[in-house]
This record gives structure tokens, sequence and C-alpha cells, in this order.
């Protein structure tokens, strides 16, 4: 078992991937419970490489079905946190 | 043959396909006989799209049916019965007169699907200026280009879309005289920003009764861009009497009836969102499903299954990543009405094909055709054996045929079956593009001994089933969408550190391809990763996330030919491991 990170830990993770997707995009400014796409320019791809890297960094399996539930911040910390505890 | 094909045989129609018999057909087919299924304007006045995939349907019981049924982001439902349509188009083709447009003026919309861009194209058309969508995606430099090239006098665009990317090149923008704002969920602008004005307090300002001016089946119409491998992007020139070819393609390759409820679930913002998102379901008569959101299989199924779609057009990005969600998820929905498939884009590969027949009861039907020849030119039919994996076979009106240049500069037929050479098409169909905006050089190149060169390779076998094979040249195939690679080269260079760059596509699972750029550094700079996201990030914020790389590597040298030209197809050998072929050319 990982150790389970802190839930500040897990949000810096999440932003440091969002920002090797589009490095361009102002992460600072999110609103967590806005979908990322409404608010970043990110298109499906970049959306698929994110979750695909999230299943890298946190060691989680992320079935496509469960994808929109990683689109909002709030969303990728809610099912992070359930998935380690 | 790998795959088996699959029969088609009468049991599969509960409704009698339009194109019931290929050959015959095909046999009987004439452009003239399609083209009376139209109504023209009144009074022999031409032929208008517009008049005929909204205004004729007014007069009888079509005028209160569900034209466009529009699905907002959050849950919204909208319903613009063809009445309602007519009215807010003819408000809008009065805007345009009110602001001087005249007939040929370009009218642009960058937006995403939501129903002022419909309102925008249809009016846009009834005034007889020409309609030019851009994708939402796109970032300013693109959409620089694009309004540059098209000498763009107005553009639509929504508030957000205007701040973040049009308001900081403005001033690059001579021609482009009006900017008309539509506020956030398609609300009147809050405050008014310099140099716009409001769309929707100009539709409330003009009548909605406007009567459409002569129109020559040949006046320009349409203007969709597209890219070549090299140089800027080029725009495909459509006429109005394109509009035959959409409505009979509708009803041959996407077997339109009269009830039907159509989703085409393509962005306008290219050409199958036009011609078949916006065109070819009105002229039919049909309700047509607009769905503002993107690509999310629960929501799709919902939509199919909510709406009682009929008749589905979509893409193999999208249903690559429907078979990942898996078939246990589809099942759960009634998808009874849904009778006919198809799929455009990009070839959908055969594992796509038959995985509709498992998680629908039916197969996809692949079609292909491309930005310049305006509608569907090869398709599997719904009457017809589909052969996993082909594009099909033309349609009735349409000759194709598989050829090779000679020295001379023309190009010969060939009519060996499985042997691979360029797709060419005869022209003549009514939706074939009549220039390249302002490049008639461009245009002409595109011509040979009688045929038009498609630019795409491919295979004819024994039995007149077409098959691609890719790219005659370096432009990149991601998404659906054509990417030309010179137009990302050319942004990269821009960055302070990039000596030169070479952009190819790169095979990947779900998008077919996806852009990825080599680069090499000037002095003083070194490759780190720290560079490489900076890159990654200038690219994004000019080219947008549909245009711009997704991956860059660093590069010593960039390999090239004697004369200097960049080899991106030895960059594209050596990312497949491919053998590296003839590098007798190359730099010493």
């Amino acid at each position: 078992m990982n150790t389970p990170r802190s839930e500040d830990d897990t949000r810096s993770q999440v932003l440091r991937i969002l920002g090797e997707i589009a490095p361009e995009a102002d992460t600072t400014s999110l609103r967590p419970d806005v979908s990322f796409r409404d608010q970043l320019d990110l298109d499906s791809m970049d959306f698929l490489n994110f979750v695909v890297a999230l299943h890298k960094e946190f060691h989680i399996e992320i079935p496509e079905a469960d994808y929109p539930k990683y689109m909002t911040l709030n969303g990728c910390l809610a099912q992070l946190s359930a998935a380690q505890s | 043959m790998p795959w088996n094909p699959i029969i088609k045989s009468r049991r599969d129609w509960e409704t009698i396909p339009n194109l019931h018999d290929y050959e015959s057909v095909r046999k009987e087919f004439s452009w003239e006989q399609a083209r009376t299924e139209l109504d023209g304007l009144p009074d022999g006045q031409g032929l208008n799209i517009a008049h005929e995939a909204v205004v004729r349907h007014t007069i009888g019981p079509l005028g209160q049916q569900t034209a466009i049924r529009w699905l907002g982001k959050s849950g919204q439902v909208e319903d613009y019965s063809y009445a309602r349509l007519d009215d807010l188009t003819n408000r809008f083709a009065n805007t345009l007169q009110g602001l001087g447009v005249v007939k040929g003026d370009r009218v642009f919309v960058l937006a995403g699907r939501i129903p002022e861009l419909y309102i925008t194209a249809l009016g846009t058309l009834k005034h007889r200026a020409v309609f030019c969508p851009l994708f939402s995606a796109f970032g300013p430099e693109p959409i620089r280009a694009r309004l540059t090239i098209g000498q763009a006098k107005v553009l639509v665009t929504t508030e957000s879309l205007y701040q973040r990317k049009v308001a900081g090149i403005r001033e690059t923008l001579p021609h482009l005289e009006h900017v008309l704002l539509i506020g956030e969920e398609g609300r009147p602008t809050a405050t008014p920003i310099p140099g716009t004005q409001s769309f929707h307090q100009l539709l409330e300002q003009h009548p909605g009764i406007y009567r459409i001016g002569p129109t020559d089946p040949e006046d320009a119409a349409l203007l969709h861009f597209t890219s070549g491998t090299t140089g800027t992007p080029k725009g495909a020139l459509h006429v109005h009497s394109a509009v035959v070819a959409h409505h009979i393609t509708g009803k041959l390759a996407l077997d339109f009836h009269p009830a039907d409820i159509f989703w085409c679930t393509a962005d306008p913002g290219w050409v199958t969102g036009t011609s078949y998102g916006i065109i070819a379901p009105l002229t039919n008569g049909l309700t047509s499903i607009v769905d503002e959101a993107d690509f999310e299989a629960k929501r799709w199924y919902g939509i199919l299954q909510d709406h009682r779609v009929s008749v589905w057009y979509t893409a193999p990005t999208a249903i690559r990543m429907m078979i990942k969600v898996g078939v246990d998820l589809v099942r759960k929905y009634d998808l009874r009405p849904l009778r006919f498939l198809a799929s455009v884009g990009e070839p959908l590969n055969p594992e796509a094909v038959v995985w509709g027949e498992k998680a629908f009861g039916r197969p996809f039907h692949d079609n292909w055709w491309q930005t310049e020849t305006g509608g569907i030119m090869i398709a599997n039919y719904a009457a017809m054996d589909v052969r996993p994996g082909s594009m099909g076979r033309p349609l009735p009106g349409i000759e194709a045929g598989i050829v090779k240049k000679t020295e001379s500069g023309g190009v010969e037929v060939l009519n060996e079956p499985d042997v691979q050479g360029e797709l060419a098409l005869r022209p003549g169909w009514p939706s074939m593009f009549r220039g390249y905006w302002n490049e008639p050089e461009r245009y002409k190149k595109c011509f040979a001994s009688g045929w038009y060169l498609t630019g795409d390779v491919a295979k004819k076998d024994a039995d007149g089933y077409f098959w691609f094979v890719g790219r005659a040249d370096d432009v990149i195939k991601t998404s659906g969408h054509l990417i030309g690679p010179f137009e990302v080269e050319s942004v990269l260079i821009e960055h302070k550190a990039v000596a030169e760059a070479a952009v190819i596509g790169k095979p990947d699972p779900v998008a077919m391809e996806i852009v990825k750029a080599f680069v090499s550094l000037k002095d003083g700079h070194e490759p780190s990763e720290a560079l490489q996201r900076e890159l990654l990030g200038f690219a994004r914020t000019r080219l947008g996330a549909a245009v711009a790389p997704k991956e860059i590597a660093f590069l010593a040298t960039l390999p090239k030919t004697r004369s200097g030209k960049i080899m991106r197809r030895l960059l594209k050998a050596r990312e497949l491991g491919l053998p590296e072929g003839d590098t007798s050319t190359l730099e010493a």
C-alpha cells in the first residue's frame, strides 16, 4: 500500500500533471468545481493524457466509464482520496 | 481477407433504404434528376442553400416541426422549428443588410456548437454572403491567418472567445469591420466591449421578414479552410449548387428518410459539421440534434436514447473511445430507433466497424470525402455488404479512380485491382470546390488529365471497393482534422531558442495521429525539460490545443535534402522504427 498523501500534496500533484499537459494554463485561478475544459484550452486528447498520467502517478485504475468524474479539480481530489483510503 | 464481409439482407431493413440496389441506383442517377428534388427560388430566381434548408419547409406542415434540437452543456434542451429558424435567420440576414454587408462578403463565425452559430450560417447564406466557420479550439494564430486570408468583413463570436483569442490580434485585421458578440450562455453581452456589437441586440432590432435575392447556383456560399503540406491554410470555396450534393448524399449515403432524427456529432468548424451538421438534414426536412458538449460516453448514449436518434453520423476517435468504455454501458440504453450508423474523419479500423454490431446491433458505415469535395464521395451503404476497413464504393454520380503521375505531368489510371496509387475523382459534381480563395495556382495544381487529385493514397479491389492507404503528402490527420505541418513549424521557429522545426503525425491508437514536433536549438540554448514545457506552452498559446504539438523532441540537427528541405518523412520513419529508405539526397 502507498502511504496516503495529504490533500494538499494530491492537489499539487494534480496541478503539476495538468501543467505538464498544458504548460500555458494558469492553474492558480482554477475554479475547482468547473470542468477543466471549460476553463483551460484542453482538447479531448489532452484530457485523455491527463487521466493516463493520473493513473501512473497515483497507481490507481481508472476505468474509462469513470473519466467524467475527473473533469473537475474537486472531482479528481474526491476520486483520488477515495481510491487511497 | 482477414475480416469477413458483413452481409446485408432484406431482414436488416425496417425502412427500405433509398439506395436499395447499388448498381441500379447508380445507373439511373443523374445530377439533373437530383436537382429536381429541390425547389429553387420562386420565379426562377436561382438556387439558394438557405431557401432549400429552411424557407421552403415553412410553407407546409414542416413549419412547426423541430428543425434543430439544441442540447446545452448544462442540460438545457431548446427546440427550433423550421418557422422559428426562418424568423431568426431572416433577422440575421437583415442585420447583415443593415451593416452594409453585400453579396460575396465573408462572414466568419468562431463559436462552439451554440444556436447562434446555426442562425449565422443560414442567415449569411440567405443574404448571399459567404459563410466561413472557424473551429473554436483554434488559438489566435490559426484564427488570424484564416481571417486574413479570407478577408473577413464580419466575425460572429462569443464574448469569452473574443477576449481570449481575438482582441489581441484585432489590430492586425484591417478588413474586419464588424464583430458581433454573444454573451455567456447565449445571453446578450453584459458590458459593451469597444469595437463590438451585441449579436442578440441586433437580432431584436431587425425584422423577421427577408426575401432572398436572386442567387446563381454558381454564387459563392461557403468557405472552408483546410491545410496542405506547405504554405498557409487554404480556403476551399463552395457555391450554392453544392446543396444538390448535400441533399442527395444525405439520402443515399446516410439513408435519410422524412421522419428521421439525425445526429451529426461533428463540429461545424470542420466541413462535416456544416455539410451534414447544418445543411443536409435540413434540406431533407429532418430533426437535427446539436449537442454543445464534447464526447462523453454516458452523455452520448443518453442522447441517442432520449431523443430517439435514428441516423447517427460520428467519427473514429469517438468510436474508439466508446470501445474503450466497453459494451456493458451501451447495453443499458434503449436504442431501438437507431437504424443507421456512419463514420467519417479518418479511416475506420475494421475492429471498430464490427464493434458497432456488438454494441448497437449494427455496423458502422465508414465513408470518405474531404473539405474540397464538399460532400460524401465514397461510402458504405445501408443495403450494400460492408467490407470492414474499406471506405466503400463511389456515390452515384461520382467517378473515382486510382491514378499514378506520369513524367509528362499528367496522370494515368491504374486499372489493375489492389494496386496502390493516388485517389482521384472526375470533376463535375455540384459540391466540388470552385477554387482556393485567392490562390488560383494552388487550385490548378489539384487537377491533371481531367482528374481531381485528392492527396490520399488508396487501392481499389476487384469488386470496386476502395481502401485507404495513407496521405500522399505530409499533412497530419488527427481526431478527424487535417493539420498542416508548416503552420505548426512556423509558430515554433518564432520562439527565441528554436533554430529549426519539423512536424509529423505520430501514430496514435485513439486519434489516428498526434502532432509531434522535432526542434533544433540555436547556439546558447540547451535541451531541457523546462525548455520543452516552455515550447509546448508557447505553441499551445498561439495555435490552440487542437493544432499545437502534443509532443516535442529535441534534435541536434534536422535531416535535410541537399537542397535544404527538411525531410519530415525520414523523421516519421525513425519514429516508427521503419527503414529510412533512400537517404542519398540527405545532407552530408
